[in-house]
């Protein structure tokens, strides 16, 4: 599509992400009980199980975002491609500029659709117009926006729809070219056209990125992940093949939640 | 036979449903609140602009003992005085002007005294440098070119000349004795300075002295010689009781014939004087005149004010709000603040005085102007100081709108800033505070209308009662922030409780309330724009 576009990776890596014996206490309350889990490089994983059970709070690890509330402690260790996310060396910006993010509430910035596209390089310091100018259009192209909004890039970011925003939440997360794509029910405000515009960018997506997605959807899990983890409680229940999990849970939980048995 | 309606399921009568005799109280509330403001704002706004109103002049023949007495003047005030004994009189309160030769401007009459009330057309209402406002009947004009009786038709096209000449004359001698004059003298104190420090020749100091005394010496005679001009002409003219009065005609500035013109020209009159009020300086101990140097010390005053009361407030914000450890010590600092703003502004103008003006500014003038001492150049109050500690009053309320604002940008913004790799102070500047400007900019209006209105403060760090130059001017460096000045607060407080004419000064005192009120609307309402249009770029989403 465009310059800026990343070479393609060699092989996909089958423990990109390591979740290793990791546990995580928001004060006195802990909320993640000693996970194991291995997340393939280039595939969309998805976190499901009930409210409350931790996927977010796992999620929100990966880039470090539980870091700003006041009070958390962790053990056990996170690794993607082999490298700690808490090795004291780390630097959490330069992490977070590995593993973009989309929220469940798209929040686009204050600024014009463009500005909101580089806000990453604008942050990192690049200003070069020509490469900010083939960013958003590769972001913009890949998060599928691109037609709709490039005659009026400089209009701000409310005056789109919200499947749209969060779109350009998306375009927002990958203009920076991160590894990772964390996904935290991105489609939870937006109606079932804009759902599955999301869902088709998502499998496009994961040939340049290794997307986690948290969602409370079974047939979206179905429709876009290749694996699935089911939390209950902050415990890791079941990890598997998506098909796997969905036709043949092993684990009675598993059953239960996804047959909608409890939520 | 059809059945009855059937009864709604829902009571919908009843003269007090539930709850609503709270509307109705927060309704009251919010009325007499309505009431309480634009009852002070319509006396403020009928006087204020009443008493640029061109009267009618009457004369009045008045029964004073067992002899007649005419007076001339317009009513100001009708009053009802009772006697010891139960009689009641009806007063009325004249404005009869010629202060010179009555003392006092206004007299109380008895209105069963008055005999008859005629409005000649001839009367005329002069306004003078000194003594205030005349009310006579012209008589002639002295000039060099002979007597101009006032019945010949020439007579008004003359005086009208004689004012314009007058303005003229008196604007040249400003230039004179005010900039040329007051540069000779700037000079001269330079250089007596330099005389002392040794840093000039003692003959070549000798031989400017003299240069500038020649030049201080021919100024003068120009000066000299247009006034002996602005005297040579004169108007003669015959008070109500019949005393003659001669004016010089350089003292006149403007006349008016009030009962000769009709409704247009009262309303240009009326214009006239309004324009003169904005734009001139005081006169006769702030009685007479214009306002200008008193607007133009609170609009300056307070810009400068904003100008250090928003990034100290703000910057103090964001530390409190985004970066300091929240928890006893912080909580402590935000009671402080808080009650920061409830201590008695009085205070604040002790301790500017104190802090700013003789600890600071002392210093400041050890270390920069040390060649004037004795004579204080910042340590003495001045519009600096005075701006500082209203910056000072007032910057709680700018701090806790600040963190107002912060607090209510959302957090999923904040973290989306923070996802794509910004540091914090990124997140704060790129995303947070611009989404936060139109609460801080609210907070910022709100301390400007504190800091115009304020005055006790004022009084101890740098307002005077006159002075003789504006903060601003054309003589360099152009910008003077260790000047006194003038404010319209202090100029109300002044004309009306410490004026040696209380009754003259009231309609002036009205007027600048009516002015002060509009400087500190109009300054807000130049904010509330920006403001607006900050809103309409940063506009946060509305999900």
């Amino acid at each position: 599509m465009s310059s800026s576009a990343p070479a393609p990776v060699p092989a996909a890596r089958p423990d990109f992400i390591e979740v290793d014996k990791f546990s995580f206490h928001y004060g006195e309350k802990q909320a993640i009980f000693d996970i194991d889990m291995k997340i393939p490089e280039h595939q969309v994983t998805a976190l499901i199980g009930p409210s409350g059970c931790g996927k977010s709070t796992l999620l929100r690890n990966l880039n470090r975002m539980n870091d700003l509330i006041e009070g958390v402690h962790h053990q056990g260790d996170i690794r993607i491609a082999g490298r700690s996310l808490y090795d004291p060396t780390v630097e959490v910006i330069s992490l977070r500029k590995r593993v973009g993010m989309v929220f469940q509430k798209y929040n686009p910035f204050a600024k014009t659709i463009y500005e909101n596209v580089i806000f990453s390089l604008r942050v990192a310091g690049r200003s070069k117009k020509s490469e900010l100018d083939a960013t958003v259009e590769w972001a913009l192209r890949s998060a599928a926006l691109w037609e709709e909004v490039k005659d009026r890039l400089h209009d701000s970011a409310f005056s789109l729809s919200g499947g749209q925003q969060q779109r350009l939440c998306i375009a927002r997360a990958i203009a920076n070219q991160p590894e990772i794509l964390l996904m935290d029910e991105p489609c939870a405000a937006l109606d079932p056209l804009a759902t599955l515009k999301i869902e088709d960018l998502m499998l496009t997506l994961k040939e340049q990125f290794t997307i986690v997605i948290v969602t409370h959807n079974m047939e979206q899990a179905t429709r876009c992940s290749d694996r699935t983890a089911f939390l209950y409680m902050g415990k890791l229940v079941e990890y598997g093949e998506t098909m796997q999990i969905f036709e043949r849970p092993a684990k009675q939980q598993t059953e239960e939640y996804i047959s909608g048995r409890f939520s | 036979m059809s059945p009855d309606p059937p009864s709604s399921a829902f009571s919908t009568t009843g003269r007090c449903r539930k709850g609503e005799p709270w509307v109705w109280l927060t309704a009251a509330g919010l009325a007499i609140g309505i009431v309480m403001a634009l009852g002070l704002f319509l006396l403020i706004l009928v006087k204020g602009t009443e008493s640029f109103w061109p009267h009618r002049i009457d004369l009045m023949e008045v029964v004073q003992g067992d002899r007649i007495e005419k007076i001339a003047g317009f009513v100001t005030q009708e009053s009802q005085r009772k006697e010891t004994d139960g009689t009641v009189h009806e007063e009325i309160q004249v404005f009869r002007g010629n202060k010179d030769l009555n003392g006092e401007s206004f007299k109380y009459i008895d209105r069963a005294a008055i005999k008859a009330t005629t409005r000649p057309e001839s009367i005329l209402l002069i306004e003078r440098l000194e003594y205030g406002l005349a009310i006579v009947f012209p008589v002639a004009l002295e000039t060099p070119g002979g007597r101009l009786e006032a019945s010949s038709g020439e007579f008004e096209p003359a005086l009208e000349k004689l004012l314009e000449q007058g303005e003229t004359a008196r604007k040249k001698l400003l230039v004179i004795e005010r900039k040329k004059i007051g540069a000779i003298s700037l000079e001269l104190e330079a250089l007596g300075r330099a005389e002392k420090a040794d840093s000039v020749a003692p003959d070549v100091a000798k031989a400017r002295r003299a240069e500038l005394q020649t030049s201080f010496d021919q100024l003068q005679a120009e000066a000299v010689a247009i006034r002996g001009k602005l005297a040579e002409s004169s108007f003669m003219g015959t008070a109500a009781d019949g005393t003659e009065v001669t004016y010089p005609a350089g003292n006149l500035l403007h006349v008016f014939a009030s009962n000769r013109v009709g409704f247009v020209g009262r309303v240009g009159e009326t214009l006239h004087r309004m324009w003169n009020f904005l734009s001139e300086d005081p006169r006769e101990a702030n009685t007479e005149g214009g306002v200008f140097p008193a607007i133009f010390g609170t609009v300056v005053m307070t810009l400068v004010m904003s100008l250090f009361v928003t990034p100290f407030g703000v910057i103090a914000a964001i530390y409190l709000r985004e970066y300091a450890k929240q928890g006893i010590f912080v909580r402590m600092v935000r009671i402080s603040v808080n009650n920061l703003a409830g201590v008695p502004s009085i205070v604040f103008g002790v301790f500017g005085l104190a802090f700013f003006v003789y600890t600071v500014g002392a210093g400041v003038d050890q270390w920069l102007f040390a060649d004037k001492l004795p004579t204080p150049t910042y340590g003495t109050p001045g519009i600096f100081w005075a701006s500082l500690t209203l910056a000072l009053l007032t910057l709680p309320v700018v701090i806790v709108a600040t963190e107002e604002a912060l607090s209510a940008v959302p957090r999923g913004v904040r973290e989306a800033a923070l996802a794509c790799g910004a540091s914090k102070w990124q997140a704060i500047q790129r995303v947070v505070l611009p989404a936060s400007l139109p609460g801080i900019l609210t907070g910022v209006i709100l301390a400007m209308a504190r800091g115009a209105g304020e005055v006790a403060p004022l009084m101890l760090v740098g307002v005077v009662k006159l002075a003789p130059s504006l903060p601003i001017d054309d003589i360099a460096p152009f910008i003077h922030p260790e000047r006194k000045f003038m404010h319209l607060g202090f100029h109300i407080y002044d004309l009306g409780f410490q004026s040696p004419d209380a009754e003259a000064a009231k309609p002036i005192v009205y007027a600048t309330a009516l002015l002060l009120i509009l400087v500190v609307v109009s300054l807000n309402l130049t904010a509330i724009l920006i403001r607006n249009r900050l809103k309409k770029r940063f506009a946060v989403s509305s999900f």
